[in-house]
This record gives structure tokens, C-alpha cells and sequence, in this order.
């Protein structure tokens, strides 16, 4: 008699394994399905302004000694070409160098107070340190100082940032933030996060980024003491509300490293790489021993350094994009040409060193900007929709 | 109106093939031209008790046949075409056919009883056939009437029941049938061959009876027709009997309880004593109780609030009895039961009874089961021995491992020694055992394992010799290989107990793969199939040099096949098992290599001779593609990657051929999910190639013929290729998103109370949207206004999906991925569709407080879409 369908496997375990191989061969494209859409949706979405590295040689780069007024105004652009992680991620030595050093957002200095600064904005102390990019991928973890060197490589508790942690997800995974690393504490602080196992965060608010470095740096053990699969601790920083009570904490609540200035972010901002308005640097004596600049044996200048870009038209101009063409005139102005340097300074750096060194704008006015209610009362129609 | 066609009928089945071919093709020419004219024919033919019965039998075949057909596609064709029939034209065949039950002579009236139901099956559901129940009814209250028009009456409402579902029927309807059938099984008032056929009736309608199931008296009523006939004095009668217990044990085991006591005593009376296909379906009594007690321990597992079917614990109470019950049976082996797969017998319905029992129960199995395995395991008596072992073996599963494993470890080394048992059976069984064993308890992640290094050795040693033994023997010793080789796959320490003896086990199972004492190829595969578990669970860094070893060998194997000497088709059959044997191994290794760095460019090297073995393997099969081949080759493309390229112009026939295969459903999916590979490896260089595969692609989403589940796969691959091609999918498009549409409009009407049905839905949906992902990221850079009409649509079936609360969570993750396609592709465009979507929002948390960390963060991404287009 035969057996019934059901019964029949029980003594029998026929080890037929075709159908499991028809599985894990199923299983193992839909893997590869889900890395590939992954992939196309993670560099799609974080494809980032770059500008080409051609032109850059040719562009020295002019110090000048300031001794009078400047005034900025409209400057040419500059070509500009779509440019994406995976293409970067084939770059090698300066090349690569040349677009890390792009990647970064760069704060404004702040030289007026924002509107609505308590309901749009988030303060936190900036550590003093390295600004630097930490890239976490293929087992290995490396930073990346403003101008493309590596600072470090070490293994990470990042995901994909060491080879002892297998963890879930796909092999090219990366992660990528924007850190300052501490030098007393040898710590990255992380202040930003621009892409979480292969996510792009650019595109992603201010306000979810902050969140999601909270949540998910704590949860992948970065945050630890170092290890030997784990060398540099990882650590967020407190982000406020910048409110009169935000504001505060910020400015006088202790922190575990050393204060260089305030960081003011827009809330609703995405990850702009380069000069950017929405994102603000603000420093004062208490908070920060870099007031004003300084030359290389640490004292102040007796006057202000400015340091811009010489273009091919020879108009000279600041960073920013598009640049600031500065105008040179006046008398005790001095330049020299200094290819050494990478960066020129953006017009509201030169705003806020001008300003320093004269009328600062203090704590007190960015307390009393709050306390005066020119946020929410006097400005009734200029609500966030109004322009649909 | 009707034809004569008896004497074509008759040479049709004539022994001149020339006579019988001609008679063949007149009667297909008939049916071609006048398809009702010749339906008419045969209805007549069969009705007729002045024909020969020879012609009217097979008159009843190929009517049967027009009306039913095992393929699905075959199947709805002839439905459509026995719907489209003149009324008045079937209304005659009908009359015929019903009249034809009334005939004395039983093979007409037995042949028009499955014809009527094919018939009903069509029309019932459609409410074309109102009257077909009480005409059959009446047969049974006219008194009068001969006994076997009430046996041929009570087999078609049988046969009628099978074939419909208990909805087509209203509940009046459902009470008449029940009655007459019930009425029918009266021992007093009819005779043993009414009865017979009343209670085979009962057990296909009884998933009709659920109303009347839930009524006491009812109930009573029937379970008292049921349990007299299990006791009638007619062996057949008593079989059907208890195969009605069967299905009442599983259909309606909530209402048991009153009758257990009788069920009980029915069901050990039958297995004590009475003829073995009785006793066979009283043990199957008790395991279909199992299977629902094991059934509600899941569920409630899974839900332990509120569940509301009642669990009645009836294996637990009848334990005492029901184990000694079901051990008797084991001692009722046959001879050479281990050599013939067919046979099932007491004994093996017991063990295999007894191991739902210990599934069921747990450790309190275990005191009652252990005094019989050791008081049989040292007889001098075969069956004593076997019996004891099978025992064992069987309560491997559902006692905790606490209880269980110091069994295991006091018992063991008497297992290995049974491996060297006088009787093949007990050495079978033993082998089965220690397989047992290595699936249920072996496992180096627990604190406690029964398989260290010190006994690692003797066991391997023992697992080498048997595997010498006669074939069915080495067979079950390979299934303990497999899952020896399992148990070791997570270890986490990195390095492998079972390295050191890798190679042995190795070179053991590829001589066993080449046995000839074997009668059929399933030792030779079961060697392969165990080869390519090591290969699987293996440690690389330990494995990688033997895996080496083994791919030139494996290779050349696969060469030979290609010399084999093929005259008969049997000996084709056996080229091609062989080869997908031999391609199965060469999937495992490509797989196993190129997964790790060190031994990817390894295999690489090779990757040009195994690809023209597998070109090889397909030449050889001109009739269809070789499965095993085309899923390796999938493999091999994902190793090799852009490299893939050269093979392609080669290659590209079978890849067509295989899309085209609609007969071997598994062939077409595969090379559907090969092409998905290719894309991959290849990126934009498949294009030359997507005409083609677009158009067969296209057709095979079209067809009737193909089976289901290959269209979401299909879907998929549509993603997967526009994916790979960007911009250039767009003259693919109109047509991929029609069919898209069209499948989601599918998916809104599925029915939702049908469970595999559901599942497949859940398969499509998913596809679409991986479809649709594929497509809005690969328009995303150039083409990305292309989809925007098509975005109210999708958003549209996303809602649809939402709202499904049922979802699997693999569609959720596959809509929540697509909502952020969308809104990266199209960017602010398409804002106005979101502005009344707060389900997106809805779906978006109920994502983000997933514990699916991919969900969370494939959420967390659409999130930033979102937000970016709506502050934009």
C-alpha cells in the first residue's frame, strides 16, 4: 500500500536538495536585488556637486594684509559637474584628496542673527579640533582633514568599519560623518552624518540627521571605549533648541571637550557641501580660545589676514560659491601669492573678523534677539508656506 | 441530433494500429468541427444500454475528458468552451447523462457520475444546473426504486461534492444531501454496496456539514452512522468509515470531546485487530489529532492572547494508552520494507504516528517509550530490535533537549554499534537514528553538546564504514552526513571540528556517488546532495584547498556525461540526472568560492571551461534547458560579474529557450531569475540583448498555459533590467507598466479567505513594486518624467497594500521602498499626490517602530524623500 503524501517524508528524508538550491539561488538574487536597488537609491540620491579638479592647479591662491574696508559683490560661477560617491570612491591619492576636502558642509560665520532663530535653529558647542570626514567601508575606517589628508585609519565599531565585526548588511556598505576629532580626549566628536550603512542622509533635514546620530551612533557600539577592533571612541554632541534656554546651556553648560565657538544649524537643512548660510559659526573669548585669527606662532596680527582666490579673469574673490569678488584698493595693503594654502576665506569669515575686531556681535545680542519676540510676533506672514 | 459513433468509438480502441489511427483522427475531426454535435454523440453512446459497454466506456472517457483536464491552462480552455455550448444542447447531454445513472450496468452509470460532477463543478458555481441535486434526491426518496440506482445516486452527489465548494450550495441544499447520505449508510434499510457508497459520499461532503456539525443533535446523529459503520461487518465499509473519522479528526476537532471515549476504543480495536488498510487509517486517526494540537501549540505560541480554538488536549489524556497502542505496531515490520520506497505498512504509520505524538507531548513521552527500547533493543529477534531503535529515533523531536540529550549520550555508542547489526533493517534504522540525531540534537551552539572531539573520531570511523553497506543503508548514512555537516555550519569560533576528516568524508561520498549496486540513482544523488552540504557548512579558509580539489574532478565527471552511449530515453533521463547532479555541485562551489576574496580569482580562472560544460549540458538536451545548469549559470554570472559578457552570444539561445518554456514551469522561473542575474553582472551591456528577452518576457506574462507563480518573478526581472539599462528601458516601459497595472488591478480583486491564493498575492505585490523601484531608479537621472503619469496609478495600489493589515512584512518593506522611489525620482512634481496620502505617513511609523533593522532604515530613507520634496 502506498503511503499518504503527508506521512510518507518520516523515515524517508529524501535529500533532495534541488529545491533548496532552486531557494538559496532565490534567496541569493533577492539579495542581490535588494543591494543593487540599494546601491542605485543610496548614490542616486547622494550623487554630489563637484568641481572638477582641473582648474584648480591653475589657481593660485592670493594672502593679502587688509587695512581697510572691503566690500563683496557678485562673483562669476564656476563650472560645475555632477559627481557621485561611486565615481569618488575610484579615486586615489589627490585626486581623491582634492574631492574629500570638497564634501564637507562649511558654516558661515554668523555676522547677523537669523530670524526666527528660536524656532528654526538648534545651537551645540563646537569641540575644538580637526574638522574631518570619517569614511567607514569595506572593514576599515578613515579620516579625512578639510583638506583631503588622512588623518587616521583604524578599525571602527562603525558599520563596515573593521573586519572583525561582520555585521548585517551588504559588503560595500559605507557610512560617512562629519566629525572634529578631539586631540585631549582623542575622541571624534561626530556633528553631522552624511550617509549610515550606504543611506545618504544629504538629502535629509538637519533635524533628522541630529536624530539619527543619537540613535543609531550609540547602537553600533561606536560609542564605547576604544578597543583594539575599536580605536578612536566615537561621541555625539548635545544638540539644543535655539531658544533662550538652549541658548544658554550651550553657551555656558560644561562640556567634555574643549569649546571652540558655537554651531547654530537650520533645522529644516539638508547636508549642503561648501559655504552655506543655513549652518552658522559664532565665537566669542568664553567660548573659544580662535576669536580671531591668529598666525602660525599664535599671536594676533596687528592686522587682518584675508586669505582669497585669484581667477582667471585675475578678479580676486572669496570662497563662496558663487565667489565674492573682493575689491582692492586703499593704502597699507599688502599681498603675497601662496599656493600652499587650499582654501581662501569665505566673505563671512572676513565679515565677522572685520567685526571682531571692532563692534563683535555678543552673547548678549543673540539673548536679547530672542527675548525681543522679533520671531514669532513681527513676522506673522512670513510662515514657512507662504510661497506655495 | 447526435451522431452514430460506436464504431469509431470501438476501432479506437482496436489492436490494428492502422485501423486504430484513422478512427482516432475521425473522432478529432468531429470534435473540431461540431464540438457540441460530437458531445451529443457521446452522451448518447454512453446512455445507450443497447451499445456495447466497450464504446460507451470510452464514450464517458473522452467526454470526461473535454470537460477536465490536470493542466490549469488545458483546464479553463475546456470550461470555456463547455460554457459556450447551445443551452439547449447541453440541457440534452445533461438529461442524458442523469438519465444514465439509472442504468443497470455499473460502469455506465459509474462513468456518468463523474461526468455529471465535472459537469456540476462548471455550472454549479454559476447557478446553471438548479435542479441537478433534487433530481438525485428524488432517486433516493422514491421508494421502489433499485438499489443501484440509490448506489449510483449516492456515489454522483459523492462525486458532485468533491468537485464543488460548500458555497455553490445553499444550506437547504446541504441538509437534503446530508440526509440522504446519512440515511443512506443505514444498516437496517440498504445494502452493503448503498452503504459503501453513502459513506464514501459522507467523507466528501462532510466539509460540507459545518452548520449541521455545530447542531448537537446532528452531530450525534452523524458520528453515530459514522462510528456504526466503523464496525460494520464489511471490511470497505469500515474503511471509509474511518477515513470520514480522519477528515472529521482534522475538519471539526473542536467538537470531539463528547466521542473520544468511543473514537478511542473504535481506533485501538482497529489497530489491535482488524485488517491493515483499517488499522492504517485509525493510527492516521491519531496522527491528523497531532497535527492539530501541534497546529494549535503554534498558534498559540504565536498569540497567546485570545486565541479561540480551544485545545482539548486529547493525545496528552489518551497517552498511557495510545503509546503501548502505537509501540505494538512497530513490531509489525515486513520484510524488506527498507528496499521499497512504496510500501507504507502498521509499522511505519506507528513510528510515524508515535513521532507526532512525541511532537505533540513532549518529555512526558519519554518515560513511557524508554522501557520498551531498552527491554527490545538487545533481543535476539530482528523486529524486537528494529522496533526498539525506530522508537528512539521517532522521540527525537518535541521532548526538551535537557531531556533528550543525556539519552542520546548514554545511548549513542549503542547506536554505532547497531550500524553493525546482523539485520539490514536494524542497521537501516539505526542509521536513520544517528541522521536523527545530528538534525534534532546536534547543534556546537548549545552549552551542551553530544558531539565533542574525543567522540568525533569513532563516530566517523563508523559513518565511513557504513557507508558501505548495501545502498539503502549508505543512503540514510548520508542523510546523517548532511546533517552532521549542518549541525557545524555557525561555528563560531571559525575553525571546524569536522575539518580534519573533510577529506576522507569527501573522497567516501564521491565513491559512494559512483556505486553501481544501486537500482535507482537516488544514492548517487543523495551523495552528491551530501557533498554539497560540507561544501555549504564548511569553514573556507579549512575547505578551500579540498573544494579545489574536488571542482577539476566534478568537471571532468560532468565531461564524461557527454560520451555516455544514449540509444534508449530512459538512458537520457539518467544522462540528465546525472548532469544535474554534477551541475547542483558545481553551483555549491561557484558559490561557496566566489564568496569569499582569497578564492574568488581561483575560480575565476576556471570560469571559462565550467561555462562550456554547461553550454555542453544544455547541447546535449535539445528538447528543453537543463535546470540545474541554468540555476548554476546564474551563479556563475554573479561571479564573474561584467566578464560575463563573452559567454552571452552563446549562450543567449538557451536563455531564450528557457523563457519559453512554458510546460516546465521551473526552468522558465529560473532563467527569469538568470536573466536577473545577468543584469546585474553586466549592467548596460545586456542591452543588445533586451529586445529579445523583453518580448519573450512580455509573452510569458501573457500566456494562459504558464503557471502562476512565474509571473512575479517576471515583475522582479522587469526591475532588474531597467535598473541595469536606465534611460534605455523607456521603449520597454509602456508595454512593462500595462502589465504592471493590470497585475495590481489583479491583486485588488484577489480573494482574500483563500490562503495560498494570499500568498501569491503577497509574491505579486512585491514584484510590482520591485518592478517599480527598478524603473523609477534606473529614469531617475534622464528619464525620470516619464513615470509620472503613471504615478497616481502606483500610488493608488500602495494604498491598496496599506490598507491591507495583513501584509507580510517583505511587501511592506517592498512599498515602503517604492514610496521613496517615487518621491526620489520625481522630486517635488509629484507633491500633490502625497497631500492627501496620510496613510504614507501611517505606513512610515508603522515602519520606524519595526524591529526589522532593514525596514527601519529603508523607512528612514523614504522619510528623507518625503521630506525632501514636501519642504521643497
Amino acid at each position: 500500500m502506498a503511503p499518504p503524501e503527508h506521512r510518507r517524508q518520516f523515515k524517508r528524508p529524501a535529500i533532495s536538495d534541488q529545491q533548496r538550491r532552486r531557494e538559496l539561488s532565490l534567496q541569493r538574487q533577492a539579495q542581490n536585488r535588494l543591494d543593487a536597488q540599494h546601491r542605485a537609491r543610496c548614490l542616486a540620491s547622494s550623487a554630489l556637486s563637484f568641481e572638477t579638479a582641473e582648474c584648480e592647479p591653475e589657481c593660485p591662491e592670493v594672502e593679502l594684509e587688509l587695512g581697510s574696508e572691503n566690500e563683496g559683490d557678485g562673483g562669476v560661477g564656476s563650472p560645475h559637474e555632477e559627481f557621485d560617491v561611486r565615481k569618488a570612491s575610484k579615486l586615489r591619492g589627490a585626486q581623491a584628496r582634492k574631492w574629500f576636502a570638497r564634501q564637507l558642509i562649511l558654516p558661515e560665520w554668523m555676522i547677523d542673527i537669523p530670524d526666527r532663530l528660536s524656532l528654526e535653529w538648534y545651537v551645540f558647542v563646537r569641540p575644538s579640533g580637526n574638522r574631518c570626514f570619517v569614511v567607514s567601508s569595506n572593514g576599515i575606517t578613515v579620516s579625512r582633514l578639510r583638506n583631503g589628508s588622512i588623518l587616521h585609519r583604524f578599525p571602527s565599531a562603525l558599520p563596515g568599519g573593521s573586519r572583525f565585526r561582520d555585521s548585517s548588511g551588504p559588503a560595500q556598505t559605507y557610512s560617512i560623518l562629519d566629525c572634529i576629532f578631539h586631540e585631549a580626549d582623542q575622541t571624534y566628536y561626530v556633528i553631522d552624518m552624511v550617509c549610515w550603512r550606504g543611506y545618504s542622509l544629504y538629502d535629509c533635514t538637519a533635524e533628522f540627521r541630529f536624530f539619527w546620530i543619537n540613535s543609531k551612533l550609540a547602537e553600533c557600539g561606536a560609542c564605547e571605549p576604544p578597543s583594539q577592533n575599536h580605536r578612536y571612541r566615537f561621541s555625539p554632541v548635545t544638540v539644543y533648541n535655539c531658544d533662550h534656554g538652549g541658548l544658554i546651556a550651550a553657551y555656558t553648560g560644561p562640556v567634555p571637550y574643549a569649546k571652540d565657538g558655537l554651531l547654530f544649524y537650520n533645522k529644516q537643512a539638508h547636508y549642503q557641501t561648501g559655504n552655506t548660510p543655513l549652518a552658522l559659526v559664532w565665537k566669542d573669548d568664553n567660548c573659544s580660545q580662535y576669536v580671531i585669527d591668529t598666525d602660525n606662532k599664535g599671536n594676533i596680527p596687528s592686522k587682518q589676514h584675508l586669505v582669497l582666490e585669484l581667477q582667471d579673469d585675475l578678479k580676486v574673490t572669496t570662497s563662496d560659491d558663487p565667489p565674492v569678488e573682493i575689491l582692492l584698493h586703499g593704502q597699507g595693503l599688502r599681498s603675497e601669492v601662496n599656493r600652499a594654502r587650499a582654501f581662501a576665506d569665505s566673505y563671512s569669515k572676513v565679515i565677522f573678523q572685520y567685526t571682531v575686531r571692532r563692534s563683535p556681535l555678543k552673547m548678549e545680542d543673540l539673548l536679547f534677539s530672542l527675548s525681543s519676540g522679533n520671531d514669532l510676533e513681527n513676522r506673522p506672514a512670513d510662515v514657512e508656506m507662504a510661497g506655495e | 441530433m447526435a451522431m452514430e459513433i460506436t464504431q469509431a468509438l470501438l476501432s479506437a480502441q482496436s489492436a490494428d494500429t492502422k485501423v486504430r489511427t484513422e478512427a482516432e483522427a475521425s473522432l478529432r475531426q468531429f470534435q473540431e468541427q461540431n464540438l457540441p454535435v460530437f458531445l451529443l454523440s457521446l452522451s448518447f453512446e454512453l446512455s445507450n444500454n443497447g451499445k456495447p459497454i466497450e464504446s460507451r466506456r470510452l464514450a464517458g472517457i473522452v467526454l470526461k475528458n473535454s470537460l477536465d483536464a490536470k493542466d490549469a491552462g488545458r483546464k479553463s480552455a475546456l470550461v470555456q468552451q463547455w460554457m459556450a455550448i447551445d443551452v439547449a444542447i447541453k440541457s440534452q447531454i445533461k438529461d442524458l447523462l442523469v438519465k444514465t445513472i439509472g442504468s443497470t450496468t455499473q460502469e455506465a452509470w459509474h462513468t456518468s457520475a463523474q461526468v455529471i460532477a465535472k459537469i456540476a463543478s462548471i455550472e454549479i458555481p454559476h447557478k446553471q444546473w438548479p435542479e441537478l441535486v433534487g433530481l438525485l434526491l428524488n432517486n433516493m426518496t422514491q421508494r421502489d426504486q433499485p438499489s443501484s440506482l440509490k448506489q449510483a445516486t449516492l456515489e454522483t452527489l459523492g462525486f458532485v461534492c468533491e468537485e464543488i465548494s460548500h458555497e455553490d450550495l445553499s444550506q437547504a441544499e446541504v441538509n437534503t444531501i446530508l440526509t440522504a447520505v446519512v440515511q443512506g449508510m443505514n444498516h437496517a434499510e440498504h445494502s452493503p454496496e448503498v452503504r459503501l457508497s453513502a459513506t464514501r459520499a459522507l467523507y466528501n461532503a462532510l466539509n460540507f456539514a459545518e452548520a449541521n456539525f455545530n447542531d448537537e443533535n446532528e452531530r450525534n446523529y452523524i458520528m453515530k452512522m459514522v462510528c456504526e459503520a466503523a464496525i460494520s461487518k464489511e471490511a470497505d465499509i469500515r474503511q471509509a468509515a474511518f477515513e470520514c473519522l480522519v477528515s472529521i479528526a482534522s475538519t471539526y476537532y473542536k467538537l470531539l470531546q463528547p466521542y473520544m471515549q468511543t473514537l478511542y476504543e473504535l481506533t485501538a480495536n482497529a489497530v489491535k485487530s482488524d485488517t491493515e488498510a483499517v488499522a492504517l487509517q485509525a493510527v492516521e486517526f491519531w496522527s491528523s489529532i497531532c497535527d492539530e494540537e501541534i497546529d494549535l501549540q503554534e498558534y498559540e505560541n504565536e498569540e497567546t492572547a485570545d486565541s479561540g480554538a480551544p485545545h482539548s488536549r486529547f493525545v496528552e489524556q489518551a497517552l498511557p494508552a495510545l503509546v503501548p497502542m502505537l509501540l505494538e505496531t512497530l513490531l509489525k515490520q515486513e520484510e524488506d520494507q527498507d528496499q521499497d520506497d512504496t510500501i507504507w505498512n502498521i509499522s511505519m504509520a506507528g513510528g510515524t504516528c508515535l513521532g507526532l505524538v512525541a511532537r505533540t507531548v513532549g518529555n512526558p513521552i519519554v518515560p513511557l517509550v524508554m522501557p520498551f527500547v531498552e527491554e527490545n533493543i538487545t533481543k535476539a529477534d530482528w523486529h524486537c530490535r528494529e522496533a526498539a531503535t525506530f522508537a528512539f529515533g521517532s522521540i527525537l523531536e518535541g521532548p526538551t533537549f535537557e531531556k533528550i540529550a543525556p539519552l542520546v549520550v548514554a545511548g549513542l555508542d549503542f547506536l554505532l554499534n547497531l550500524t553493525k547489526d546482523e539485520n539490514n533493517h536494524v542497521r537501516d534504522t539505526a542509521a536513520w537514528t544517528l541522521g536523527r540525531i545530528f538534525e534534532l540534537v546536534h547543534n556546537p551552539g548549545l552549552e551542551m553538546t553530544i558531539i565533542t572531539s574525543d567522540n568525533l573520531p569513532r563516530i566517523i570511523r563508523v559513518l565511513l564504514e557504513s557507508m558501505k553497506d548495501s545502498p539503502n543503508v549508505a543512503q540514510k548514512i548520508c542523510g546523517a552526513i548532511y546533517y552532521l555537516a549542518q549541525g557545524f555550519e555557525d561555528v563560531e569560533s571559525g575553525s571546524s571540528l569536522l575539518s580534519p576528516y573533510l577529506l576522507d568524508i569527501m573522497t567516501s561520498l564521491m565513491g559512494t556517488a559512483d556505486r553501481i549496486d544501486s537500482g535507482d540513482s537516488k544514492l548517487r544523488s543523495s551523495a552528491y546532495e551530501t557533498i554539497n552540504e560540507m561544501i555549504r557548512c564548511s569553514n573556507i579558509a579549512e575547505s578551500s584547498q579540498i573544494i579545489l580539489q574536488l571542482l577539476p574532478v566534478i568537471m571532468n565527471k560532468l565531461s564524461q556525461t557527454f560520451n555516455l552511449q544514449i540509444v534508449l530515453s530512459d538512458e537520457r533521463e539518467k544522462q540528465s540526472d546525472l548532469q544535474a547532479s554534477l551541475c547542483g555541485v558545481l553551483q555549491v562551489i561557484i558559490q561557496k568560492l566566489s564568496g569569499h576574496d582569497e578564492t574568488k580569482p581561483l575560480l575565476i580562472q576556471c570560469a571559462d571551461q565550467i561555462m562550456m560544460l554547461f553550454l555542453q549540458v544544455f547541447a546535449c538536451h535539445s528538447s528543453s534547458v537543463h535546470e540545474e545548469a541554468m540555476l548554476a549559470i546564474g551563479a556563475l554570472a554573479y561571479a564573474t560579474g561584467a566578464d560575463f559578457l563573452k559567454y552571452m552570444n552563446e549562450f543567449y539561445k538557451y536563455l531564450e529557450k528557457g523563457l519559453q518554456n512554458f510546460e516546465e514551469y521551473q526552468v522558465c522561473s529560473i532563467t527569469v531569475g538568470v536573466v536577473g542575474d545577468i543584469c546585474r553582472a553586466l549592467d548596460d551591456k545586456i542591452l543588445p540583448y533586451c529586445d529579445g528577452i523583453m518580448e519573450l518576457l512580455l509573452k510569458d506574462l501573457q500566456s494562459d498555459v504558464l503557471n502562476r507563480s512565474v509571473k512575479p518573478p517576471i515583475f522582479s526581472c522587469f526591475g532588474d533590467i531597467a535598473l541595469a539599462i536606465g534611460g534605455d528601458f523607456e521603449k520597454y516601459a509602456p508595454h512593462a507598466l500595462q502589465m504592471m497595472q493590470r497585475a495590481a488591478e489583479v491583486c485588488a480583486q484577489m480573494d482574500a479567505d483563500d490562503e495560498e491564493l494570499m500568498e501569491y498575492g503577497y509574491q505579486l505585490k512585491r514584484s510590482i513594486f520591485e518592478a517599480y523601484s527598478g524603473i523609477l531608479q534606473g529614469f531617475k537621472e534622464t528619464k525620470a518624467e516619464f513615470m509620472l503619469p503613471y504615478a497616481p496609478h502606483l500610488m493608488q495600489f500602495v494604498e491598496l497594500v496599506f490598507k491591507d493589515r495583513q501584509r507580510d512584512e517583505a511587501v511592506t518593506k517592498a512599498v515602503v521602498a517604492v514610496i521613496g522611489d517615487l518621491a526620489d525620482a520625481l522630486g517635488p512634481d509629484i507633491k500633490v499626490l502625497f497631500k492627501d496620502r496620510a496613510f504614507c505617513l501611517e505606513l512610515l511609523v508603522e515602519c520606524l517602530q519595526s524591529d526589522d533593522e532593514q525596514l527601519k532604515e529603508t523607512a528612514t530613507w523614504t522619510q528623507g524623500m518625503l521630506g525632501r520634496i514636501m519642504v521643497s
